[in-house]
């Protein structure tokens, strides 16, 4: 394969992974090659974590917080500056499938837990992760199990459980919802109160053995006197299980897919890709790597380049990472949390259970200024390093090629970028907009400041444009 | 009088945080409050008496001006049952008007749907500030969100275009690239839609500020600015019915009686500015503003600021509203309180269907999800 050829898949598995990598950093991977590559990712133990001490020291307090900003600040920071891409977009891609929101729970700190929690079993088998996911305390407050007891049975954590976490609308009965549910009595929270108005203090979870309703059920078929556990044993074996995450993993990661609550009537894209991933779920019982192995190596992974819509944090978090802005410890990390929730993405608030919306859902004319507007200024501003490097880098390309030609300067800014791909009609555009900028020269001081300038302007239209929305 | 008949406007303010109702409108000859408010309580050479019970805090004089002349409405005791104490739950609630599940439709997108069916003026509702309050969001119905009017637009507030002739060949670019595409694909055609849509919408909204001029000076804070914006855009004539803003926090956990007394302040003067400045361009008939909060505080104070309540206050201003005071104050008796709290007495989604009804001749029922007791405030 061409080298450029190579850098384009690259690009494109670190914008899916990751949250999208600077030119170097692409020559970096690409000399690696790709498979190796995609088992690094997967290994994220194998790079250096973020330092927790340090972070407390830029966001101290945040578990005391009332407030959600310093909690989704913190996670900003974590997805810009990882060594470890893949652990903080599992953590993103768990938290839309895993919706719990602050409007309800009211204890970023116990969110922030939770996202720990995809951090640490994000890679692991599902079936290890619902169990995490079923004690944790945000979860438990969030669909109300904590007011699940014998005899008295709440079905919420039962039924979204089955619906939105497992099997998928269609797949089970309303009969297993309820046993479900009664497997589930007496896993709670202590202390057993909404935070609000009794101040400031975690959670834990509690196993109360005098709230468990201890008498034989029947799910899906299956009968035992069953806890929690024996539940999610079960659902992690099912079929559908396999086939409704094997969806989820390829709306975040491969393409944009309609949105959850239309699943059982609407059939995937791709059928063969939902296949192929529902295998390597059966094969590897429920091993959330194995499935993702098999997906970032698949052709039909590596033939979708551009075909979803950025989420904002994606758009955010790539954008300032392109820039090479908020590397290490500065100001700044509460306005681009706050950003994410002006372009519609608040995160540890999603909407409802259901997750965000996403596609061209995640988009309206406001949303898509705010989204250009944040882009565009920070590719226009050539004081920041990540935006130099790009100039630079355009400088030294047409110069090396001999070829100051709009076109080139065009060609050698996308590249810079990251190897952007627009559609033609952009191109042309593009190419029209750097003739009106004439020629580049730098041969004295005044003309290479103007030179500048023009590089960035090409760059801010390219972040302003459509094919910019893409991942 | 020609001006009745222009469309009516609702301009929502939301007090975010949690506005302290005692200290809003104070009852202060009830010796409870001043047993309950050791420390955080307006002092009695700084009240300004409605009648022998209750008083309006001498900073918001603006406010009982218009009470004087008839047209603020105070509308007591306002909540829903089972007040969650949760700023984010609570906010939650009056936005989308769902006290048992987590709703997802704006009250005010519904009313912007029924005021514009065909989604045809996408300044039909107007928010200033960051983002979109859920109070605003529905699929389907397009809302402009404004930070700053002045800088609203493609490509603005942008450091790197050096000057205006720059930045106009690059929307120019801008508008170009995001013209029709045959066979792209629907989400590039709609993302060009959207960016065409963005580009219209800064287009019709940017006459505003420049057709505006006033003899009122505004006072420098945010909600002043945020309420000018707001009367350039109506005097403008976009067609907008709905706008949002908000002021704050009003989370007053400490330190309290410095922080409120210039909140009441800034919002005070600033409303009064408001409808001296609609007033002086004839535009003020028109409009009514409404204020309210997601819960007010806990009766007893903590020693240096209150904590979360539920029972508050809201208020609805203007020209054609019929003043002075509705529903009632709850009792402060130990007795009357649920776990320290004022009980609510009025459900807000009432107050939201008088506006919705009465005011600007939609029905409620749809918009607030039932039948609730409305008053004759409008």
């Amino acid at each position: 394969m061409p080298h450029q050829e190579n850098i384009r898949l690259m690009a494109h598995l670190m914008r899916r992974a990751g949250f999208g990598d600077t030119r170097e950093e692409l020559e970096e991977r690409v000399s690696k090659g790709y498979e190796a590559v995609v088992e690094e990712l997967l290994y994220p133990e194998r790079q250096p974590a973020i330092d927790d001490e340090l972070l407390y020291r830029v966001f101290p307090g945040y578990e005391g917080a009332g407030a959600p900003a310093i909690n989704q600040a913190n996670w900003v920071f974590r997805m810009i500056n990882t060594k470890r891409p893949l652990e903080e977009k599992m953590a993103l891609f768990w938290h839309q499938l895993f919706a719990t929101s602050n409007s309800k729970v009211d204890n970023p700190l116990e969110l922030t837990r939770q996202i720990a929690i995809f951090r640490e079993y994000g890679l692991g088998t599902y079936r290890d992760l619902l169990v995490e996911v079923a004690k944790s305390p945000a979860m438990i407050f969030w669909l109300d199990n904590q007011g699940n007891r014998d005899g008295a049975i709440n079905e919420n954590w039962g039924r979204e459980l089955l619906e939105l976490f497992s099997l998928g609308v269609g797949n089970y009965s309303e009969d297993d919802i309820r046993e479900a549910a009664r497997a589930f009595t007496g896993w709670t929270i202590a202390p057993k109160i909404p935070r609000n108005p009794y101040g400031r203090f975690p959670w834990l979870f509690d196993y109360k053995p005098e709230d468990h309703d201890d008498r034989e059920k029947t799910f899906l078929g299956y009968t035992g006197n069953f806890n929690g556990e024996d539940i999610v044993d079960i659902i992690a074996d099912q079929p559908a299980t396999a086939r409704f995450l094997a969806r989820h993993l390829y709306r975040f990661f491969v393409a944009d897919e309609p949105h959850v609550a239309s699943w059982n009537i609407t059939p995937p894209v791709d059928p063969e890709a939902i296949e192929l991933l529902a295998d390597a779920y059966n094969e590897s019982r429920g091993d959330i790597r194995s499935i993702l192995r098999a997906l970032f190596n698949s052709e039909f992974f590596k033939n979708a380049r551009f075909a979803r819509v950025k989420s904002p944090a994606e758009l955010i978090v790539g954008t300032v990472r392109m820039a090479g802005n908020y590397e290490g410890f500065k100001p700044g990390f509460n306005n681009l949390a706050l950003e994410c929730g002006w372009q519609g993405q608040e995160l540890l608030n999603p909407p409802s259970v259901e997750g965000w919306h996403t596609g061209s859902e995640w988009i309206d004319p406001g949303v898509l200024m705010r989204r250009v507007n944040f882009a565009a200024r920070i590719f226009g501003d050539i004081s920041l390093p990540g935006v130099q490097a790009i100039v630079k880098r355009v400088l030294v390309n047409v110069h090396m090629h001999g070829d100051s030609s709009p076109r080139a300067i065009v060609e050698a800014c996308l590249d810079a970028m990251g190897l952007l791909e627009v559609n033609e009609a952009t191109h042309s555009e593009l190419i029209a907009h750097a003739e009106k900028c004439g020629d580049l020269a730098w041969s004295t001081h005044e003309e290479f400041r103007a030179t500048m300038h023009n590089v960035s302007k090409i760059l801010t239209l390219i972040a302003a444009s459509r094919e910019y929305q893409f991942a | 009088m020609a001006s009745t008949h222009k469309d009516p406007v609702l301009v929502v303010l939301e007090l975010t945080g949690a506005n302290d109702y005692l200290n809003t409108i104070v009852p202060y000859s009830n010796p409870l409050y001043w047993d309950n408010r050791p420390k955080v309580h307006v002092p009695e050479d700084q009240l300004l008496p409605i009648n022998d019970q209750l008083a309006f805090r001498a900073d918001s004089e603006p406010l009982k001006e218009f009470y004087d002349q008839g047209n603020l409405a105070i509308i007591h005791g306002i909540g829903f049952e089972n007040s969650p104490r949760s700023h984010f739950r609570a906010m939650d609630i009056w936005h989308t008007c769902e006290p048992d599940s987590i709703g997802i439709n704006g009250w005010l997108a519904k009313v912007i749907r029924d005021l514009d069916p065909g989604g045809e003026n996408v300044l039909k509702g107007v928010n200033l500030g960051q983002g979109l309050p859920r109070a605003l969001a529905m699929k389907g119905v397009p809302v402009t969100s404004v930070n700053h009017l002045p800088s609203y637009g493609v490509l603005s507030s942008n450091p790197g275009i050096a000057s205006e002739e720059d930045r106009v060949q690059l929307l120019e670019t801008f508008a170009r690239m995001y013209s029709p595409l045959i066979g792209a694909g629907p989400t590039m055609e709609y993302l060009g839609q959207a960016g065409r849509d963005a580009l219209r919408g800064a287009d019709i909204i940017r006459v505003a500020p420049e057709n505006y001029s006033s003899n009122v000076e505004y006072a420098n804070n945010s909600i002043a600015r945020r309420l000018r914006d707001v009367a350039q855009v109506h005097l403008a004539g976009l067609g907008t019915q709905v706008f949002y803003t908000s002021h704050g926090p009003f989370d007053t956990h400490y330190d309290q009686l410095g922080p409120h007394e210039k909140l009441w302040t800034e919002i005070s003067v600033a409303i009064r500015d408001f409808f001296d400045d609609l007033r002086e361009h004839d535009a003020s008939n028109e409009v009514v503003i409404m204020l309210f909060s997601e819960f007010g505080r806990r009766v007893r104070d903590n020693g240096t600021g209150t904590d979360h309540g539920a029972a508050g206050v809201a208020f609805a201003i203007g020209d054609r509203v019929n003043g002075g005071m509705y529903g009632t104050y709850p009792s402060l008796k130990p007795e009357d309180l649920t776990q320290g709290d004022l009980e609510p007495n009025y459900d807000f989604r009432g107050f939201y269907s008088t506006l919705a009804e009465k005011w600007l001749g939609l029905d409620p029922v749809p918009i607030v999800g039932g039948h609730f007791e409305q008053m004759s405030f409008v």
